[in-house]
């Protein structure tokens, strides 16, 4: 492998680079005002209820430092469940905990923290630590999903997820994100997480991704990440493609988990999806997004047309 | 008119500063380069004379935009008398006043000149055919006689005067004798050639000036002959009948009378000295600006107090190592700890020096890190947290500065100078980096905001940069248009050349 690939070549993919990320899609297709709706998951989670969207249940908020007086009450009788800040990015500030000992919890990394740790990390999250821009934060508890045993030999503990690009309203690529040991529970790339890409016409998952390296297998346990089909593809893409009426924004990226017993949930939204979905999948963005321009400036399409026509594209393998 | 929106901007500023920049240089002398010197002249003219008794009357010809010099600066020292300039034909001249005064009279002109690459002299119109001057015989035919043979032998106005003076100079032709005795002085010589010339229609005029040397005392003024062309007075030399002025040489006045004309008093006596003096280039521009009335000079900073020159010296860089941060970021791909925080710490870096400031950023950085590792286990709120790291640093900075006092490295002192609080944010968010993406993401940013800073800080104390910003400072309208074409970059990162490697050899899609 060469060590370095020429801008004539990465042009020839049709890749994205960062700069025509912002400029051409971020700041030309997300309208500022729309921002809040996804950065604040708590609005996200709101809009989301309102229009039947399925998403992880919500156990508690904790808007103050006086209120973190509050948290053993809401997690009372809880053996596991997720912290997270409500305008968290990155994945940065998620604290998984899946199960108690005693009077400990225990992280998605097996390691145990105690309630006292648990307030100061929800302290941190008040704080602003985690938020963009250093806000002051609301802290949010909410279930934790119990990850469908389909990417069970892919990932190390943590919560696979589904990242799903939307330009336009229209599923432009996807691909799972793994959590490796590495990346302690989380389904971030940048921590270290693996990405498979996934054929938007099938659903089936192809070559991964680490760390802008391409891996077959997953280094933690070793099975191969290709071939997986994802149950119920069509009904996902759905429920991606319907995010655009929801939050208005023409470059989206929509994040599912698949629940062992409740199916897709949107576990968040991102007004600024990266761009290592490229990597994942082993070609660029710009292909489809000239497809999609091309389609939706005839007419709009409602989310399953959407949906129908870029999976009767197929246009990578 | 979107599209073509943004490219307009970028060529109008691109245009106004270049303009502005080029008449700067070109036509008030503005320097390019830093520390240029120009060539000034400073002229005294000393006028000496006895008061006869009553109100006295000097008047004194001065320079007026003399050929290939401006004029920069002049000053009259003359206690106890009135003054008054004025225009007297083609000649500038002052009038010293003065009621009662007794004994001898001194009073001097000072005028400082510079040397002009181009004469931006404004020519008067052609003053129209001489008349013939009314002559008595033989001068009327030796006159007519000696026209006709020089007329044979010149092509047009200029060379005719030239053959003329060359004619008058050799003295072989007895009708030129008839006119000019055997010794005549150039002057003499001068006013024969004007009423010769005169018989020819031409528009001939005597002209004075000094051939100014470096500390010249007693210098004589010398005499000149200008011929009309009809576009512009030519300079004759009356000793060779060559064409144009020598180097240096300074025109004080025309016509045929003395520079000094006295009223009540006698004895006149007039004397030029002359220096060299070497002044700074922008100085002698501004000057020059001054004396064309130039809008530019409206806007100059160095109008402003010298201090607060001094403080835009350094505010004027910081566009400039802005937009390295841009370069760097958006077209390297360098990732920094904040957007403009490399700036800062270059600023602070004109006080450290490059060796020093690099270590003692790395120290403190480093030593902070550490302290805020113990602070996590405390496990305080992130404001207390913040203002804790702030503290720590301020007493980091003391602690160093003292030790390299008592080990005699003066460039611990320079320390006080870094941004603190910078320094304080520098620390918590790479502590932040560092937790969550790792230490070699931390430890990679922390050298990329290091590295983009020490490019920002060479930048910045480029002496021709900082010398071109600070005397153009429309140049930053050009910073701002490359800025600006940079925001319209979509274009690859040099880093995604990295980052993107793995899709090499591919098909497409």
């Amino acid at each position: 492998m060469k060590w370095f690939i020429t801008p004539g070549e990465l042009r020839r993919q049709g890749v994205v680079g960062m700069n025509r990320r912002n400029t051409q899609m971020i700041a030309a297709l997300n309208p500022r005002s729309r921002y809040p709706l996804v950065d604040d998951k708590l609005q996200t989670k709101a809009v989301a209820l309102g229009a039947g969207i399925s998403v992880p249940e919500l156990y508690g908020v904790i808007e103050t430092n006086h209120d973190v007086r509050h948290l053993p009450a809401i997690v009372a009788g809880r053996e596991d469940f997720v912290i997270k800040p409500a305008h968290g990015s990155g994945g940065n500030g998620i604290l998984v905990l899946t199960g108690r000992v005693g009077e400990q919890f225990r992280k998605a990394s097996g390691l145990l923290v105690d309630l006292d740790g648990l307030k100061h990390h929800v302290s941190n999250i008040l704080s602003g630590m985690y938020s963009l821009g250093g806000q002051p934060d609301r802290a949010m508890i909410e279930y934790r999903v119990l990850f469908d045993p389909l990417f069970e030999q892919v990932s190390f503990q943590g919560v696979p997820d589904i990242r799903t690009v939307v330009y336009k309203g229209y599923p432009a690529m996807a691909m799972v994100r793994l959590p490796t040991r590495a990346s302690d529970g989380k389904a971030n790339l940048h921590q270290g997480a693996v990405g498979a890409g996934i054929d938007i016409a099938t659903g089936v998952t192809g070559h991964g991704v680490l760390l802008n390296d391409i891996v077959d297998r997953h280094p933690d346990t070793g099975a191969p990440l290709g071939g997986i089909a994802i149950p119920g593809w069509g009904r996902l893409l759905e429920l991606a493609a319907g995010c655009y009426e929801l939050t208005g924004l023409g470059y989206l990226g929509v994040d599912v988990v698949l629940d062992r017993d409740r199916g897709p949930l949107i576990l968040e939204l991102n007004a600024r999806p990266g761009l290592a979905v490229q990597i994942a999948n082993g070609t660029g963005l710009l292909g489809s997004v000239e497809r999609i321009d091309a389609r939706a400036a005839q007419s709009a399409l409602s989310p399953a047309e959407r949906v129908a026509f870029v999976r009767g594209l197929a246009w990578h393998q | 008119m979107r599209r073509l929106h943004l490219p307009l901007l970028i060529l109008f500023l691109t245009a106004l500063s270049l303009g502005v920049f080029y008449h700067k240089v070109w036509n008030l002398g503005f320097p390019v380069l830093p520390a240029q010197t120009t060539d000034n002249w400073t002229v005294e003219a000393r006028v000496a004379f006895e008061p006869t008794g009553g109100a006295l009357t000097a008047r004194l010809f001065l320079p007026h935009e003399p050929p290939g010099f401006a004029l920069l600066d002049e000053h009259f020292v003359s206690r106890g008398y009135g003054l008054a300039t004025g225009m007297d034909g083609a000649n500038r001249e002052a009038t010293w006043t003065t009621r009662s005064p007794s004994g001898r009279q001194v009073v001097y002109y000072r005028a400082t000149v510079y040397q002009l690459q181009r004469s931006l002299r404004t020519q008067p119109d052609y003053p129209g055919p001489a008349d013939v001057p009314d002559l008595d015989e033989p001068y009327r035919s030796a006159a007519e006689t000696i026209v006709e043979q020089v007329r044979a032998r010149s092509a047009d106005i200029t060379s005719f005067a030239t053959v003329l003076v060359r004619d008058l100079l050799s003295g072989a032709d007895e009708n030129v004798r008839l006119f000019q005795p055997g010794n005549a002085s150039d002057r003499d010589r001068v006013a024969v050639a004007i009423e010769l010339l005169a018989g020819a229609r031409i528009p001939a005029r005597m002209a004075h000036g000094l051939q100014l040397t470096d500390r010249g005392r007693d210098l004589q003024p010398r005499t000149w002959l200008e011929v009309h062309n009809t576009r512009e007075w030519v300079a004759i030399n009356p000793n060779d009948g060559s064409v144009g002025y020598p180097d240096h040489f300074l025109v004080w006045w025309y016509g045929d009378e003395d520079p000094i004309e006295l009223n009540r008093a006698g004895n006149a006596q007039v004397s030029f000295a002359v220096s060299r003096n070497f002044q700074d280039a922008v100085d002698t521009a501004q000057q020059r600006a001054k004396l064309l009335n130039s809008r530019v000079m409206d806007f100059s900073l160095f109008g402003l107090p010298v201090q607060t020159q001094n403080m835009y010296r350094v505010l004027l860089m910081v566009p400039v190592g802005a937009m390295i941060i841009v370069l760097l970021r958006n077209v390297v791909g360098v990732q920094t700890f904040g957007t403009f925080m490399p700036v800062l710490i270059a600023l602070s870096f004109r006080e450290t020096e490059l060796l020093g400031g690099v270590i003692l950023f790395t120290l403190i950085v480093s030593l902070g890190l550490a302290i805020r590792f113990y602070l996590e286990h405390l496990k305080l709120l992130l404001v207390p947290r913040l203002a804790a790291v702030v503290s720590i640093v301020v007493m980091l900075m003391l602690t160093l500065s003292i030790l390299s006092h008592r080990l005699g490295i003066e460039h611990g002192l320079a320390i006080a100078l870094f941004p603190m609080v910078i320094l304080a944010m520098t620390i918590e968010r790479m502590s932040i980096v560092w937790e969550e993406h790792g230490a070699g993401d931390a430890i990679r940013q922390g050298i990329g905001s290091l590295m983009v800073a020490v490019a920002g800080y060479l930048l910045m104390i480029n002496p021709y940069i900082e010398h071109l910003i600070f005397v153009f400072p429309e140049l930053l309208l050009i910073v701002l248009a490359a800025t600006l074409l940079l925001g319209r970059y979509t274009g690859y990162r040099l880093s995604e050349l990295l980052r993107f490697r793995v899709l090499a050899g591919r098909s497409g899609p």
